[in-house]
């Protein structure tokens, strides 16, 4: 069982949390109207199904349901389970290129 | 009978004499014995018939890696299978029967068996049983095999979970375990020190020498003491770590009540810790190996640190005349320790042909020594006999020793289990002929015998450093191990030399797996079944690596060792469960008119985690009747409904309305303050997720309806979307489900009732129509009211502060008791809202339901703007004109209600094949008098009036597709 540290409540146990999944995908655009040529089939099946599924550091999404109840993401090495960063929505990874 | 008990010696209390039945038999031991060095001292030799051959077995170990004497312990509801003889702390009255042998373990009629046992080998079974099907033959062999039998009864114990959180957790409180934990614990950290055994001190509990020049008992009072002394430090005994998980997390098993008399047990039986731990001190020790040769299971063979244990520990010698078979130094200190109780030695065998300087020693006390020499093969039939010994390469020289009691000391193997499970890798040390804990994955460091630190002053000087957070000085090998037999493939004697007591594997098992081309030790272990009986191998692993390792011409390194996995030792599952079982397991949410409509006669039934009432059943009413009569009430007067499960979501701020806009595939913005409207929710592949009303409270707070039971995912799906997808929008999300009491007067005389009752709302329909929302007091409480109905009727659904639920019912119940209002359940709202056609979520749509498919097309196209899972509405799939859609069904075969799961199937279909769809929801209708139902069919829409055929429960039915408005299809009644 992990411990996570969230940023909000400090380090917790897993249990508390629910994972979301990997992190950073971006959603396509909102679609202005009824018609589907802003996001082609290929485009929006890539957004909905397709993950990295690394072995080694994967960046994912993590939920404090028994918490605060705040999303934040988490570099987790899928190997070893160990945390490298926790760091909030919307933000690159600590350490990465901008 | 070899073994007995010495007359003095021994930690025993032989002033508490305690009776005991093994059996049919009554015996006597004492306070302080286990089982097993009671069972010993009563000079029983036969604990147990092995796994698969029923051969009879004596006693190997005197701790917990015991693979022979396993029990049955007590009967009834109390009744524990598979428990070890070495880890059952006597009692007084304790009831015992040994496991897979019948009438007894002496006389095992299955015992014919193990004559046939050379033409049983290794996955005999697999490869005879197998026309027509194993499935056949198993529940016979298993009944042949097997051991103990889990009770029938519910288990009467309880238990209960513990978090912890600690600087170190030192596992085990042999020496290195006392010196770790005080050297930690002078730092002022917070330390738990967790011992399996009863007593503190392991290895010191029969230790004869001297350690720091104290006597070891003198040592470990001095130890405990000055642990006593530590406030930041607690000590937990009978407490098992059985678990390394991640990020250094410990799972331990405390045994509370399990070493008492039944009938004196109170309070948890076990408790199950989950220990978080900065880092932790594994100070496991080591488990003595046994030596391979032919008949080395026979009663009387025993481990040479297990003879030393009961010797000194409990009193007991193993036996009359003892011969110590060895490959390294601790036979020897076996040898001596043994000298001063009473339980003589006469020789000692040796493989090496230079042994080490305790020789003399031992040699001095008159025990023949007898150097370069193996045992090949002990002899005896139901116990030891004689020991035949053979200089080694020299075959042909054999000398036959008589003796009861034969010592194996093949070496160490340190208990590197919590380790390897933590993540840490382990290395094969040729020296030790052992697997040594190497690279640590977690904060966790192992000390004395379980790092390979096999000498007492050493291993505390590990301790001792690890305590403080330092490197221990480098340790040199003291005594490394001799040669020991070898089998060549396919020699007889090899099936004849036991690895795995317990699952009754031999090297010749081994050589056969080899032989079959399985190379890697994962596969060996599952074809042989070696190391997999429920001591998981700790005594006949690593010899098996080493016969694998042998046969391949790799060393055990190159071969490696199979996962260690939790748990080291079995944990019961009542322990896991805690107190998470019977109504605890899924506490259930009330209703706040439950006790009401209790008295009301209401028949309860769990609906989504709530308790809720299915229907109101009166004096000589059965269910149907009662469903029947309520709907008929609803439709003709006046009901009321407990709607509080009924999810309420609070959403609120500058954004709200854009937000919900993208949550519905309805229109939200255009929605005016004060009204309501019916809306669905998908999840982003398009599938229908949710529905409810949801109303328009101010211009930038709403609140969101949705389906009973739903309320938690949806507020958390709307958390979701904000958190990481729109962070931008200003939205406030509250679940506040549980904050408002929901009343549903429904009928006819509903606006009478409510009037009735007390409300400055103005309630007539011009002031408040249907799908509007109004704010006020109701019987002079705040009240938020919506003129919302699913049952097809005039309808308020009445939200007052949860504390006030029950008072508000019993005023509805008053103030329509002159128009004969009646409470109706859910069943009775089912039945009506099929009747309307209105769609339940779950029930009416499946996993792939896209709203196309049930009618809301036209919403979806008209709306302007994205929503979530509107792309996804739009794939080929979704546009495919074969689609399930939800339709009404005529029953047109003049039968009862058909069941929800019938297949629609083509009319002119004459066999049930293939499937147009199936049967969603169904009723009988009250209101109707005949039997409806709604299902998914194929092209449903386009279908509408076309006879099928449903298989319904392996009979035919008639129906005819139809609109699923059965009743009242303009919907004028909710606007009366």
């Amino acid at each position: 069982m992990l411990l996570i540290d969230c940023p909000f409540c400090g380090p917790r146990a897993e249990i508390e949390f629910r994972c979301g999944g990997e992190s950073h995908i971006q959603r396509p655009g909102l679609l202005s109207d009824a018609s589907n040529s802003a996001v082609g089939d290929e485009a929006w099946a890539d957004y909905l199904f397709y993950r990295q599924n690394p072995k080694g550091e994967h960046r994912e999404r993590w939920y404090h349901a028994a918490g605060c109840r705040r999303w934040f993401n988490v570099a987790r090495d899928t190997i070893t389970h160990r945390i490298r960063a926790v760091y909030p929505m919307g933000s690159p990874c600590p350490g990465d290129q901008p | 009978m070899s073994g007995w008990r010495l007359p003095v010696g021994g930690r025993i209390d032989r002033s508490r004499p305690m009776a005991f039945r093994w059996g049919g038999r009554s015996l006597t031991g004492f306070a302080g014995d286990t089982l097993a060095s009671a069972l010993l001292a009563n000079g029983v030799d036969i604990v147990g018939r092995s796994f698969k051959y029923h051969r009879p077995r004596g006693l190997l170990a005197a701790a917990i890696e015991e693979p022979n004497g396993i029990v049955q312990l007590e009967e009834g509801a109390h009744t524990i299978p598979n428990l070890k003889t070495t880890q059952i702390e006597l009692y007084e009255g304790l009831a015992a029967t040994p496991v897979n042998a019948w009438p007894s373990a002496e006389w095992d009629l299955l015992g014919v068996i193990s004559l046939f046992k050379r033409f049983i080998p290794a996955a005999f079974y697999y490869k005879t049983f197998t026309w027509p099907h194993w499935q056949w033959f198993e529940p016979m062999i298993r009944k042949a095999a097997g051991l103990g039998r889990a009770p029938a009864e519910r288990d009467p114990d309880r238990y209960e979970h513990r978090f912890a959180h600690v600087d170190t957790l030192v596992v085990g409180s042999g020496a290195a375990g006392l010196a770790a934990a005080i050297s930690a614990g002078q730092r002022g950290e917070r330390v738990l020190l967790v011992e399996m055994d009863a007593e503190l001190g392991g290895g010191l509990l029969a230790e004869p020498g001297l350690v720091e020049g104290l006597s070891a008992e003198a040592w470990r009072q001095e130890s405990l003491e000055a642990l006593a002394g530590m406030a930041n430090v607690t000590i937990l005994p009978r407490t098992m770590a059985f678990g390394f998980y991640d990020h250094a997390l410990v799972a331990l098993a405390e045994r509370l009540s399990d070493h008492l008399p039944v009938p004196e047990r109170t309070g948890p039986r076990q408790r199950l810790w989950k220990v978080r731990c900065g880092r932790a001190i594994m100070a496991t020790g080591a488990f003595e190996r046994p030596l391979a040769f032919a008949g080395n299971d026979l009663p009387g063979v025993m481990l040479a640190n297990a003879a030393q244990t009961y010797a000194l520990r409990y009193g007991v010698a193993s036996g009359r005349r003892i011969v110590v078979v060895t490959n390294n130094d601790s036979g020897y200190q076996c040898a001596l320790a043994l000298a001063h109780t009473g339980a003589q030695v006469c020789a000692v065998i040796d493989s090496r042909a230079e042994p080490g300087g305790l020789i003399e020693k031992v040699q001095a006390l008159g025990i023949q020594v007898h150097t370069d020499q193996v045992p090949i093969r002990a002899k005896g039939r139901r116990a030891v006999r004689a020991i035949v010994v053979e200089p080694i390469g020299a075959k042909g020289q054999q000398q036959s020793i008589p003796c009861d009691a034969v010592l194996m000391a093949g070496g160490w193997n340190p208990a590197v289990h919590l380790h390897s499970q933590s993540g840490g890798r382990l290395a094969f040390d040729t020296e030790r002929q052992a697997f040594l804990p190497s690279e640590r994955a977690q904060a966790s460091v192992n000390v004395g015998a379980a790092a390979g630190i096999f000498e007492l002053g050493d291993a505390i000087v590990s301790a001792r450093a690890a305590g403080q957070e330092e490197t221990p000085p480098p340790v040199p090998v003291i005594s490394s191990c001799g040669p020991k037999l070898t089998y060549s493939d396919g020699d007889p004697a090899a099936g004849k030399a036991w690895l795995d007591l317990q699952n009754d594997v031999t090297v010749g098992d081994v050589q056969l797996a080899v032989r079959e081309n399985f190379r890697s030790v994962e596969h060996v272990k599952r074809y042989t079944t070696l190391g997999m009986a429920s001591d998981q191998g700790k005594t006949s692993n690593v010899a098996g690596i080493a016969a694998i390792a042998e046969l391949l011409g790799k060393s055990p390194g190159e071969i490696g060792t199979t996962k260690f996995r939790p748990p080291f030792d079995p944990v019961p599952i009542g322990a896991f469960a805690g107190c998470a079982v019977g109504d605890a397991l899924m506490p259930l949410a009330h209703t706040p008119s439950e006790a009401a409509a209790l008295q009301a006669g209401g028949i309860f039934e769990n609906y989504g985690g709530w308790s809720r009432a299915a229907y109101f059943a009166r004096t000589g009413e059965d269910e149907h009747s009662a469903i029947h009569r309520e709907v008929l009430t609803v439709r003709g007067t006046v009901g009321l409904f407990d709607a509080s499960p009924l999810g309420k979501i609070e959403v609120k701020g500058l954004d709200a309305a854009e937000f919900l806009d993208r949550m519905y595939i309805n229109q939200v913005k255009t929605l005016k303050v004060g009204h309501c409207r019916y809306g669905l929710m998908l999840n982003e592949n398009g599938v229908v997720f949710d529905d409810g009303v949801f109303a328009r409270i101010t211009d930038d707070c709403f609140l969101v309806g949705t389906t009973s039971g739903h309320a938690a995912a949806i507020a958390e799906s709307f958390e979701e979307w904000l958190q990481c997808e729109w962070p931008h929008l200003k939205v406030l999300v509250e679940n506040v489900t549980t904050g408002w009491a929901v009343m549903n007067v429904a009928g006819p005389m509903a606006r009478a009732v409510l009037a009735a009752v007390g409300t400055d709302i103005d309630l007539s329909p011009e002031a408040f129509p249907h799908m509007t929302f109004r704010a006020g007091e109701v019987c002079g409480v705040p009240a938020r009211i919506q003129r919302v109905s699913f049952s097809g009727e005039l309808s308020y659904e009445i939200a007052v502060p949860w504390g006030y639920g029950s008072a508000l019912w019993d005023a509805l119940m008053q103030a329509g008791a002159e128009r004969c209002i009646a409470p109706f359940g859910i069943e009775a709202l089912m039945a009506m809202r099929i009747e309307k056609g209105f769609l339940h979520v779950g029930s009416d749509t499946d996993g792939m339901t896209l709203p196309q498919d049930i009618g809301f097309g036209a919403i979806v196209a008209k709306k302007v703007g994205d929503f979530v899972g509107r792309r996804s509405t739009m794939r080929p799939d979704g546009l495919r004109s074969d689609r399930h859609q939800l339709v009404g069904l005529e029953i047109t075969d003049f039968g009862g209600a058909v069941n929800a799961g019938a297949h629609v199937l083509p009319a002119e279909a004459r066999e049930a094949k293939g499937t147009d769809g199936y049967v969603t929801s169904s009723v009988l209708s009250p209101t109707l008098g005949r039997p409806i139902a709604m299902a998914l069919v194929r092209q449903g829409q386009a279908r509408i009036g076309q006879s099928v055929h449903l298989w319904d429960m392996g009979m035919w039915r008639e129906a005819r597709i139809a609109d699923p408005r059965f009743y009242d299809p303009q919907s004028q009644r909710v606007n009366g």
